[in-house]
């Protein structure tokens, strides 16, 4: 607590402890009054002091102008009756117990979420003269040296030039394993470093650096509003208004007509006290407080499991998610080509992999590249000779002596050879040597272990469909979908026919379902924002992927899609959930006030007691990690 | 241009007040005030000092709600 909120507890105490002693004190008359009126003051004069000042600047319909005028007639009731003056004080009272835990748990739940995203590195340690000094990371230019000792956060993105460890990217990623590396690998900004000693080149300034990017990103977030949100503010801007309007017409109409109409008596007293119930009930703070904590809530929960959504609509709107489009490469497959068979050969896998990586070594072609890797050892390139590209069929080489034909099965036509056709689905790369056919490679991406299972998570949590778009061959695309169990499938396109085929989709949807479109966030980026959502994955260190998308994976597991999805759906829950709780329980309230069977200390509670309520819900909305 | 300031206050309806009065602000395009995170973003209009404008936008912002403030 704040020194504020202490100084407020302290009243609420006094005030209390005053009430109760009164209440048993043998007093009467004016003096009761006088002696009422002190813990009354002492609750409420700051309250008494805004509502003056909002009068003066002409702002009626304010909280404290309703507190203020609803415990003073309460209290005019009070004395003119010579009763009950504790309701008046236990109004305020509340009001003020309200305010103090409504003040508390928005303090608890903003240092929450900051330590969650507790990411943000306090210094960089740079080598001068022999020694280590802290510098501010602001302070680092690209291509400096920094070192990193263990324990300590890795403050800018950069390259190990020394050094291997253990880096922890929890905070960043929500993946608990840690992440090993060595030199010459890439790092980024927000891992701490676990067990070695790093010397980092950095090669980025820090605000560029990924830390930087997501903790703009995650403070950012909850200020694009969502449509629930709007909509709570309009209501509230009607919704006192219009109750204190009805109190007005609650004490004149019904007296006015008891008494000119009917003939009765008009009991003033008692309409006007419904009326004073009104103004309790009428201060928006439940609905108000409790819409925005619960996205800023679900939002902080999500950053913590490695899902950063970049704004409050966006959350809404994946809650609403009934189609998910998948870019294959790098969603569902790894965007990584191996070498997943070799058939028919005439001669060792290793020999046939090693001519193909030779006559293959001076394209950068990533078929040639994954036949590189697959070789495995420095290609030398003196052994190749007379290297002939023939775009769109193949390379002819000479490798060692041999005439080395690598390509597709034209290739191997317009040689006059007779290829082997293969039943495996991938890219085939026929070989021949010398003349004569000598097997076949095949090369394909490796689907992600999680994939399938990301699937089945995304039915399971309610999306109708789901679609993959690639630019593989229709054999590939078809065998891929069907062992993941895709609904869909789009294969053979340009990356221009993406946004095409997105649209198509987004036109045949129904309106109330939103279509997601996740992708690597490489060469997407015109169809990730087409989308109603775009998600894009695996995005530490990829700057495009964090512009472009409305929602980023900080790694590049697809089942968090699900997940992403089952948060939003909570966190949007629990806004209904409040939304309908707060509505409710004051419109019974009022129901009740007006005919007078609820008391002002019922009008507390659908205040005070709902706004408590609805705020403890909110905060639910942060704990998102079983789910 | 769009500027973040940093704000204090204490309801979620005063804030959402205080963005009403800083939209109303002359001078300004557009203005969104986080209660979560206790931050004004404003765009201002072309042309337009925004020293001067966020004066006008605290005063406006103090006759709704006395008890904010916006660190300019």
């Amino acid at each position: 607590m704040n020194k504020r909120q202490k100084k407020m507890l302290l009243r609420i105490l006094t005030a209390a402890v005053l009430m109760i002693a009164l209440y048993f004190a043998p007093v009467s008359g004016g003096l009761r009054f006088v002696l009422y009126l002190v813990p009354y003051l002492v609750i409420g004069y700051d309250i008494l002091i805004k509502a003056g000042k909002g009068i003066r600047n002409r702002q009626v319909f304010d909280e404290n102008f309703l507190m203020a005028v609803a415990t003073i007639g309460a209290m005019a009731i009070a004395v003119y009756e010579d009763g009950d003056y504790t309701e008046a004080i236990a109004v305020m009272l509340f009001y003020q117990v309200g305010e103090l835990f409504q003040s508390y748990a928005v303090g608890k739940s903003r240092r929450n979420i900051s330590e969650l995203m507790d990411i943000r590195p306090d210094y960089a340690n740079v080598e001068q003269a022999g020694e280590l000094t802290q510098v501010d990371p602001d302070e680092v230019a690209v291509g400096s040296t920094i070192i990193v000792q263990p324990g300590e956060k890795v403050p800018i993105d950069g390259v190990v030039i020394e050094g291997s460890s253990s880096l922890n990217t929890s905070a960043l990623t929500g993946e608990s394993l840690p992440r090993e590396v060595k030199e010459g690998d890439e790092i980024v900004s927000g891992c701490i470093n676990m067990t070695g000693v790093l010397k980092i080149r950095t090669i980025k300034e820090f605000g560029e650096s990924t830390v930087s990017k997501i903790l703009d990103l995650v403070e950012n977030a909850s200020s694009r509003k969502s449509r629930s949100e709007d909509f709570i503010a309009k209501f509230a801007r009607i919704y006192t208004p219009a109750v204190c309007c009805s109190a007005l017409a609650l004490a004149v109409l019904p007296p006015v007509v008891r008494m000119a109409g009917l003939g009765l008596s008009p009991e003033w007293g008692a309409w006007i006290y419904r009326a004073l119930t009104f103004l309790v009930i009428s201060c928006p703070c439940a609905l108000v407080i409790s819409i925005p904590l619960s996205f800023f809530a679900g939002i902080g929960g999500a950053s913590r499991e490695g899902i950063l959504v970049k704004g409050s609509n966006y959350l809404e709107t994946l809650s609403k998610t009934g189609c998910v489009v998948f870019d294959k490469t790098g969603t569902l497959t790894q965007g990584v080509f191996e070498v997943s068979g070799i058939h028919h050969n005439t001669m060792e896998e290793a020999k046939l992999v090693e001519y193909a990586a030779l006559a293959e070594s001076a394209s950068s072609h990533p078929i040639s590249r994954s036949l590189q890797r697959a070789y495995g050892r420095a290609i030398d390139r003196s052994r190749v000779s007379e290297v002939q590209e023939l775009g769109g069929s193949g390379i002819l080489a000479k490798v060692d002596g041999h005439s080395v034909a690598v390509g597709n099965d034209k290739l191997m036509r317009r040689l006059h050879i007779e290829p082997v056709s293969c039943h495996k689905v991938g890219t085939i790369i026929h070989m021949a040597i010398d003349g004569a056919y000598a097997g076949h490679i095949v090369i394909s991406d490796v689907v992600k272990p999680e994939a399938e299972q990301a699937i089945a998570a995304l039915k399971a949590a309610g999306v109708e469909k789901t679609v993959m778009l690639t630019g593989d061959i229709h054999t590939v695309a078809e065998q891929v979908a069907a062992s993941l169990g895709i609904d869909l499938v789009y294969s053979e396109l340009l990356p221009g026919d993406k946004v095409s085929r997105v649209e198509e989709l987004l036109a045949q949807k129904p309106q109330r379902a939103k279509l997601a479109f996740v992708g690597d966030g490489i060469n997407d980026a015109p169809v990730l924002s087409r989308a109603d959502i775009g998600i894009a994955m695996g995005a530490m260190g990829s700057d495009a992927a964090i512009e472009a998308a409305d929602v980023v994976l900080m790694d590049d597991n697809p089942l968090k899609i699900a997940k992403a999805i089952r948060i939003s759906r909570k966190c949007l829950r629990i806004v209904y959930e409040n939304i309908a709780f707060a509505i409710g329980v004051k419109a019974a309230c009022l129901l009740l006030g007006a005919l007078g069977i609820a008391n002002m200390w019922l009008a507390i509670f659908a205040d005070v007691g709902v706004m408590v309520i609805a705020v403890l819900n909110a905060i639910r909305a942060l704990f998102v990690k079983h789910l | 241009m769009k500027k973040t300031y940093k704000i204090d206050v204490d309801c979620a309806n005063c804030a959402n007040k205080m963005e009403e009065a800083a939209r109303r602000t002359q001078g300004v395009k557009d203005a969104v005030v986080n209660f979560m995170t206790l931050k004004m973003i404003v765009e201002f209009e072309e042309g337009q000092e925004p020293k001067k404008v966020m004066q006008e936008v605290r005063r406006n912002c103090k006759k709704v709600e006395d008890d904010c403030e916006i660190f300019i």
